[in-house]
């Protein structure tokens, strides 16, 4: 036990290896892809080295757009969902964590009846509620506008749960403590409960920036310009391979992209009603 | 300074239970006051009345002349020190103490004065920029303690603030709190459950039992004069003996006792009080006024400085303790005969438990 046979620590070593280059090699591949001409992918011979076209396709898919299909470069598309992402994780978090604040710590009426109503919610994601949603953004003439395709997603059962449940193993002493020490109930969440929720607050802007980021639908429904496109608008260059291989290479992972094919972004769908 | 008056204080909570009942307690200016009792006596919960962190349900709670029933606890000039130091983690020691003042708006270089002040009478100067969690316990319960007087507050209440130690340090602990307290001459609340703590620490002690107020005064003197069995059996380590008597020809009668000339017991029986540290061992006859007790030893605890000894007395079946001092060479099963001088006997009503003399 004590003593290593070289054959047990190298065995480990080069299962570890394969599993890298299956999880790897696709992954290389779709780089591979996108520094070659779409002729080269197309007919089947790619080789599996890059090819001459890396730069050339990175600078036409990020800045300026393909020209046959007139799309909108990917770099745009990409801000775009930066901002989205941005805004709806830190909407999340900011309206969560104000809502756990008064349920945990406000005793008024109907208080359990308005945390139970926050947690319904959790069963009504937008694919549910989604015609309504829709109907109330064009209303408010919020469509191909930033603040249309954030506000609907910002309200968060999950996180109003989840800073609850930190908030209610914070002692009670801390509150009775800072209420001698003078503080407003404002000033101790500012001052005591807002650092003590550093890390929950960390790891939820993770989940939900990545939630922000990969809308598929609703950016799909709200936006009509092409210059509020996001990186989904990559499902619609049906017609250029190259471009979609290289967005894939260079903004997401070539399943989502080849599954963002799948329903394309037809008239069809965006005019619901 | 100033005095902290409860005048017939209750608390009910929501759903009826009836957590103090009617508590009246006189804390002079100045006075170290404690509050003594089992889990549940309602101790916590009058103290917490006190800071503002439960309503006051009935009755009045003044602090120096003003009611402080609806002031909120910042408004009543207090300072607490809870169990569990409830310091704020993510403050350094520095932090956590100076926070109260500068809710308060005092000018920084006072509040840099008066905390450097409490950390230099504390000896916590070398820990001001730690965080609380690389302190030890007894460092986090001064910090705790300088929070409170950097505030300088006309009372300080201080809620079961040893019981996280460990036994030493409690005993260090406890030294240098009554010393402060001393020093700084601020009236002071102090609750607790265990009795010890309670005697060494109080000038005015307040044993409670089930909400209300079972006996005030200074520790000797309820020490030496329970006003009830309750009192008798919680203040004391081993408690008091409690035999129950019958009456006698001017003296208790009961199995296995003999003397206790001139005690009169009423005609329906009552308690007999002997605390064990009393009893001493006789070999020949008892005066007629002392007080003797002979048992078969059941068990015997030596613990260096004094010798526990129990056995049962007459045929009730319960046991009663003698605390001898030194090694008593006593073996289990051989019969011993104690006696207690009569001014060391307690005597009690059988139905309420009250004190009835001597």
């Amino acid at each position: 036990m004590v003593e290593r046979q070289s054959l047990f620590s190298f065995l480990p070593h080069v299962i570890l290896l394969i599993g890298i280059f299956i999880v790897a090699f696709p992954v290389y591949v779709a780089f591979v892809a996108s520094t070659w001409d779409p002729a080269t992918i197309s007919n089947g011979q790619m080789p599996l080295w890059p090819g001459p076209h890396l730069v050339e396709n990175y600078t036409q898919t990020l800045f300026q757009g393909t020209a046959k299909s007139s799309r909108e470069p990917v770099g745009m598309m990409m801000l775009n969902s930066l901002i989205m992402a941005l805004t709806i994780a830190i909407g999340k978090i900011a309206i969560s964590i104000i809502s756990a604040f008064a349920i945990v710590y406000f005793r008024f009426p109907f208080r359990m009846a308005a945390f139970w109503v926050i947690f319904v919610t959790l069963m009504l994601p937008v694919e549910v509620r989604i015609y309504p949603t829709y109907k109330i953004v064009a209303d408010l003439g919020l469509l191909d506008s930033y603040l249309g395709l954030t506000v609907p997603l910002i309200a968060s059962a999950t996180a109003t749960l989840l800073f609850r449940q930190f908030f209610m193993t914070v002692p009670d002493e801390l509150v009775e403590a800072s209420k001698i020490d003078g503080a407003s109930a404002m000033q101790f969440f500012k001052d005591t409960l807002l650092p003590l929720s550093i890390t929950s607050i960390a790891a939820l802007f993770v989940i939900q920036f990545i939630y922000g980021w990969n809308q598929y639908l609703w950016p799909l429904l709200i936006t009509t310009r092409e210059s509020m496109g996001r990186p989904d608008g990559v499902a619609d260059r049906h017609g250029d391979r190259r471009a979609g291989h290289a967005a894939a290479g260079a903004g997401g992972d070539p399943d989502a992209a080849a599954l963002r094919q799948g329903p394309g972004r037809d008239r069809e769908v965006r005019q619901f009603r | 300074m100033s005095e902290v008056v409860l005048d017939k204080v209750r608390k009910v909570y929501a759903g009826g239970v009836e957590a103090v009942r009617g508590v009246d307690i006189h804390v002079p200016a100045g006075a170290f006051c404690v509050l003594v009792g089992p889990s549940g006596c309602g101790k916590s919960t009058l103290l917490r009345m006190i800071a503002g962190l439960e309503t006051i349900t009935g009755g009045e709670c003044r602090i120096g002349a003003r009611r402080v029933n609806e002031l909120e606890p910042a408004e009543r000039d207090i300072a607490m020190v809870f169990q569990n130091y409830a310091l704020y983690p993510h403050m350094s020691v520095y932090d956590n103490m100076a926070y109260g003042l500068r809710n308060r708006g005092t000018p920084k270089p006072e509040i840099d004065e008066r905390v450097k002040e409490a950390a230099r009478i504390l000896e916590i100067t070398p820990f001001l920029d730690r965080k609380p969690r690389a302190l030890s316990g007894g460092q986090r319960q001064r910090v705790a303690m300088g929070r409170a007087i950097v505030r300088k507050p006309q009372v300080f209440l201080f809620d079961e603030p040893l019981s996280n130690l460990d036994a030493k340090l409690r005993i260090q602990m406890r030294v240098e709190i009554k010393k402060l307290q001393r020093a700084l001459a601020v009236t002071s609340v102090y609750v607790t459950h265990d009795q010890l703590e309670a005697m060494t620490l109080a000038d005015v002690l307040v044993v409670m039992n089930k909400g209300e107020v079972e006996q005030t005064g200074a520790p000797l003197d309820i020490y030496e004069k329970p006003a009830s069995t309750f009192v008798a059996s919680f203040i004391g380590a081993p408690p008091m003996n409690l035999v129950p008597v019958e009456a006698g020809e001017n003296r208790p009668k009961a199995e296995g006792l003999t003397g206790g000339l001139g005690l009169a017991v009423p005609p329906g029986g009552a308690i007999l009080g002997v605390r064990p540290e009393h009893l001493m061992v006789v070999t020949g006859a008892v005066p007629e006024d002392s007080l003797g007790i002979t048992f078969p030893v059941s068990a015997v605890e030596a613990v260096g400085a004094e010798t526990f000894v129990y056995g049962p007395i007459g045929g009730t079946g319960q046991d009663i303790i003698a605390r001898l001092p030194g090694k008593a060479l006593l073996a289990p099963g051989t019969p011993v005969s104690v006696a207690a001088s009569a001014e060391h006997l307690h005597l009690f009503d059988r139905q309420t438990g009250k004190r009835i003399g001597p």
